[in-house]
């Protein structure tokens, strides 16, 4: 039979190298808080929260013709809104600017006034190029600080309640090694944000929970790998089962990730300026989720192996339940369909 | 299952999904605005564009607390009723598809496509609307009141630093009593005439005694207006009163019972603009809550007016309190600001009154009259979200997504075809119909079509083929071992389930939390999660299995497998 195949039937000792793994994650994560440092030290805010976290007003313009930055952030001064950040966003001639909340209000800011007021200033300051509001948003501050909070509780509900999943169908060492692989994938994102200075949005948010998903769901595949091959090789060691295990979902992470990674890049190349921190945290996610499954996952497992050893053989109920589970299934004769 | 009858499910949920997608009449019971069930026939469209897609406005709204406290416990019930209010008024604002809803359990959204004046739409809903009728005050209160006023902001160190108002501005205000009475007297002879003459019959001070002393901090602000319980302050100086009237201790040095408000008028004198304050009973002898009618009108002498009628009751409580207060100045007072200047009563009024919009135009009338109809909203609202998306951003949007998602979904398929070729098709097949699923489940849900929700479908199409992967790995296995083909695919689908479902419960769990602790979007992106993978399970592990039966039975006895 002719298959076409790739990375079939391979034995890599993938574990082998977990410690220069780790030493790499770790530097990357602190590379990231280097930038975060850096951001911190140059704008004052070590992470670029969107206004629908700070609070505050974003404005979207489009000039007819390519626009200088500078005569854009001097109009915006002009119109009286110094201390705005801008940004060119996706062609010279389309900007985005982000004008500070004011201290002490309590509703959002009038967005539509802003936009107006800031588009005629442009048209005394840079006459005979047109602008026009493409989209003003405003959120006021309450809105902002309920935000993070709700965000916070999300993800660690969501361990939570995997952690207990994981618990009931595989063991507790499997649920924390994924939790703390999960976690491993917030900060390793939260560190390439950095880096890129994306700007944190509700919609990254999204992304970053896609990605968590992404990854446990990567996690979860070879784990129960793991499970089966421990329930039918006693004599092997974690340490081999593991390796064994990730060699044999090999062929399945790589259609996959091809797949994800398709429609990641066509998002990321086609799919315009708004969604592209998303797009950027997808692709990134897909890579760290694989990372994270293998040299994450693995060795906390292990290393929980080796904190608290399993029991052993008939001993060990969990194994015993499931491997007479995986008996009586056998004996089921297939029911043939037609 | 019998073949038959799986082939019979798959086309049984194509139909389904199909009458999801397509748009169609409903029919709903709804209770209309006369407290009547109807039955309201609508056309819904599935899978409706979100703000961001065909552009619109967005609010969101909160109760104001900085305005007036409601315990927590009370805020839910009191956005429930403001919701009444803000939805009559959005209808009145004459755009169809306008979207009125509660989120959470705090927050009012209003949604309106394609409005050209965002800045009314958010006065519109966030006027409260409150009307109320108070008598000024006659008996120069304020005036006794203000050394201790001076006292108290002194103490209290309220003082601006840059405010060096002294003796000069006082001098400018004995200048100003002349020219004001001046205009005055030209102006508005015939309406007040009658009254200041009541008015100053019944004082028994002389003018001289009322005079505002110079020096201190609230003395040196506020100059005596024309009549009665007005006062004068400089445009400029306005935002140092407001600051001073907001402290506790200050709102407490007030005379008793009496409430200082600002007027909706300024008035150029001597090349500067001075606000209108008044002085009046905090007790309204009634309030908006008896209108029953508003309209907006001209009038030749008053302009731009909203002409209002109140019911019978209230009508009959009007009469008795302005019967007992002829000669006496009527504030009009809407959201706690004074409406033009107060008339004088000049006999018991009843059902029928106007208010005057001073220098506003019609456009200001129409939309006063509207909540003036609407009802006041019982709790004050403000604004803690705005997005106003232009039509072109959304359509560029539309279209980008639109690219990108059919690039991936070629992608995709030339990789599924390429690697794995007769099976990679009947994936294809699967994939197709998992597009049709989940665009119909998120339809039955009454999702809407977000920029992100987009971009994660795009992404779910990457991610559903999962399944499929993960069971076209595991029959190459059970081949490997020499099973025959039958037997391989039965064995590659059993060995693969364990996987698919635990990978997959464990995403439902997650998306399941976000959906309860999400709000907006999040909320939006974890159902398209849930129905994408819902319709992925279904897809890779019902219609790809009877697609590999349907196989099987047409090529009885197959040696190979292209997988």
């Amino acid at each position: 039979m002719k298959m076409l195949r790739i990375l079939h039937g391979t034995n890599y000792d993938f574990i082998k190298f977990w410690r220069t793994a780790v030493a790499a994650t770790i530097g990357f994560i602190l590379l990231g808080l280097a930038f975060m440092g850096y951001h911190k030290a140059r704008t004052g805010e070590a992470v670029n929260y969107s206004i629908e976290f700070t609070g505050g007003t974003v404005v979207q313009v489009k000039f007819a013709q390519a626009a200088h930055p500078d005569a854009v952030r001097s109009a915006v001064d002009r119109a009286g809104f110094p201390g705005s950040e801008i940004a060119a966003f996706g062609s010279p001639a389309d900007f985005l600017i982000k004008v500070p909340p004011k201290a002490g209000a309590t509703s959002a800011p009038d967005a539509p006034r802003i936009g107006a007021e800031i588009v005629a200033s442009f048209a005394q300051t840079i006459p005979g190029n047109v602008a026009r509001v493409e989209r003003a948003e405003s959120v006021g501050p309450r809105v902002g600080a309920e935000l993070k909070t709700k965000a916070f509780t999300a993800i660690l509900i969501s361990f939570l309640v995997t952690l207990i999943y994981l618990a009931i169908r595989f063991e507790w060492r499997f649920g924390v090694a994924a939790v703390v692989a999960t976690a491993h994938d917030i900060l390793t994102t939260m560190a390439f944000l950095a880096m890129l200075h994306l700007e944190v949005s509700l919609t990254v948010v999204a992304a970053i929970l896609t990605v968590i998903g992404y990854s446990l769901n990567d996690t979860i595949i070879i784990f129960d790998r793991v499970r089966e091959n421990l329930k039918k090789q006693r004599k092997e060691s974690l340490y081999d089962v593991l390796n064994r295990s990730i060699n044999e979902t090999l062929p399945r992470s790589v259609m996959t990730h091809a797949t994800v990674l398709a429609a990641t890049l066509s998002l990321l190349l086609f799919a315009g300026e708004v969604i592209r921190p998303f797009s950027w945290i997808m692709a990134f996610g897909v890579f760290t989720g694989t990372f994270s499954s293998i040299y994450v996952a693995g060795p906390i497992l292990l290393w929980i192996e080796h904190r608290w050893p399993r029991a052993t053989g008939a001993e060990n109920k969990g194994a015993a339940r499931a491997a007479a589970e995986e008996r009586r299934r056998e004996q089921r004769t297939p029911v043939a369909t037609r | 299952m019998p073949l038959k009858y799986r082939v019979l499910t798959i086309v049984a949920l194509c139909l389904v999904s199909v009458w999801f997608l397509f748009p169609r009449n409903v029919t709903q019971r709804q209770r209309g605005s006369d407290g009547l069930l109807h039955d309201v026939t609508f056309r819904r469209i599935p899978l409706q564009q979100g703000l961001d897609l065909k552009g619109g406005t967005y609010l969101a709204l909160e109760v104001n607390d900085s305005i007036q406290k409601i315990p927590q416990d009370k805020k839910g019930e009191a956005i429930d009723r403001a919701l009444k209010v803000v939805r009559t008024r959005i209808e009145g604002f004459g755009v169809s598809e306008a979207v009125v809803q509660k989120q959470g359990s705090d927050r009012i959204v209003v949604q309106i496509p394609g409005i050209q004046d965002p800045e009314r739409a958010r006065k519109l809903v966030e006027d409260q609307a409150f009307l109320e009728f108070k008598i000024t005050d006659k008996t120069q209160a304020l005036e006794r009141a203000l050394p201790k006023l001076d006292q108290v902001i002194k103490a209290r160190g309220l003082v601006a630093k840059s405010d060096t108002a002294g003796k000069g501005a006082a001098t400018v205000a004995k200048g100003l009593q002349g020219l004001l009475t001046k205009t005055d007297t030209s102006k508005k002879a015939d309406t007040t005439k009658k009254g200041a003459k009541a008015a100053a019959a019944k004082d028994t001070t002389t003018p001289d005694s009322l005079k505002i002393q110079p020096g201190g901090a609230m003395s040196s602000l506020i100059e005596q207006g024309q009549m009665p319980g007005e006062f004068y302050v400089e445009v400029d100086k306005v935002p140092t009163l407001e600051n001073y009237l907001a402290d506790t201790a200050v709102k407490a040095a007030l005379p008793p019972g009496k409430d200082l408000i600002a007027g909706t008028d300024s008035t150029p004198l001597q090349g500067k603009f001075y606000r209108s304050y008044y002085l009046v009973d905090s007790k309204p002898i009634i309030t908006g809550e008896y209108l029953t009618k508003a309209r907006p009108n001209q009038s030749p002498t008053d302009g731009t007016i909203v002409e209002f009628e109140l019911s019978n009751e209230g009508g009959r409580r009007f009469r008795t309190e302005t019967g007992k207060h002829i000669g006496d100045y009527m504030a009009i007072i809407l959201d706690r600001r004074v409406m033009g200047r107060p008339p004088v009563i000049q006999g018991a009024i009843g059902t029928r009154g106007q208010i005057t919009m001073g220098g506003k135009g019609l456009d200001a009338a129409q939309d006063l009259a509207l909540v003036l109809n609407a009802g006041a909203l019982p709790v004050p609202l403000r604004v803690a979200e705005t997005h106003v998306i232009g039509p072109s951003l959304g359509q560029d949007s539309i279209d980008r997504g639109r690219t990108a998602a059919i690039i991936a979904v070629v992608l995709v398929v030339v990789i599924m075809i390429a690697y794995y070729r007769f099976s990679g098709v009947l994936a294809v097949g699967g994939l197709t119909l998992y597009v049709l699923y989940t665009l119909a489940a998120l339809a039955g849900f009454d999702a809407v079509l977000t920029l992100p929700g987009i971009a994660g479908f795009v992404l779910s199409i990457g991610i559903a083929v999962d399944a499929n992967v993960l069971i076209f790995e595991r029959i190459r296995e059970e081949l490997d071992r020499g099973k025959t083909v039958r037997t391989a695919i039965d064995e590659g689908f059993r060995h693969a389930m364990p996987a698919i479902v635990d990978s997959n419960v464990s995403t439902i769990l997650t998306a399941a939390v976000l959906y309860q602790y999400g709000t907006g979007p999040v909320k939006g992106f974890a159902v398209t999660l849930i129905a994408g993978i819902f319709a992925s399970l279904v897809t890779s592990i019902f219609v790809v299995r009877t697609f590999y039966l349907l196989w099987l039975n047409r090529s009885r006895g197959a040696q190979t497998l292209s997988i």
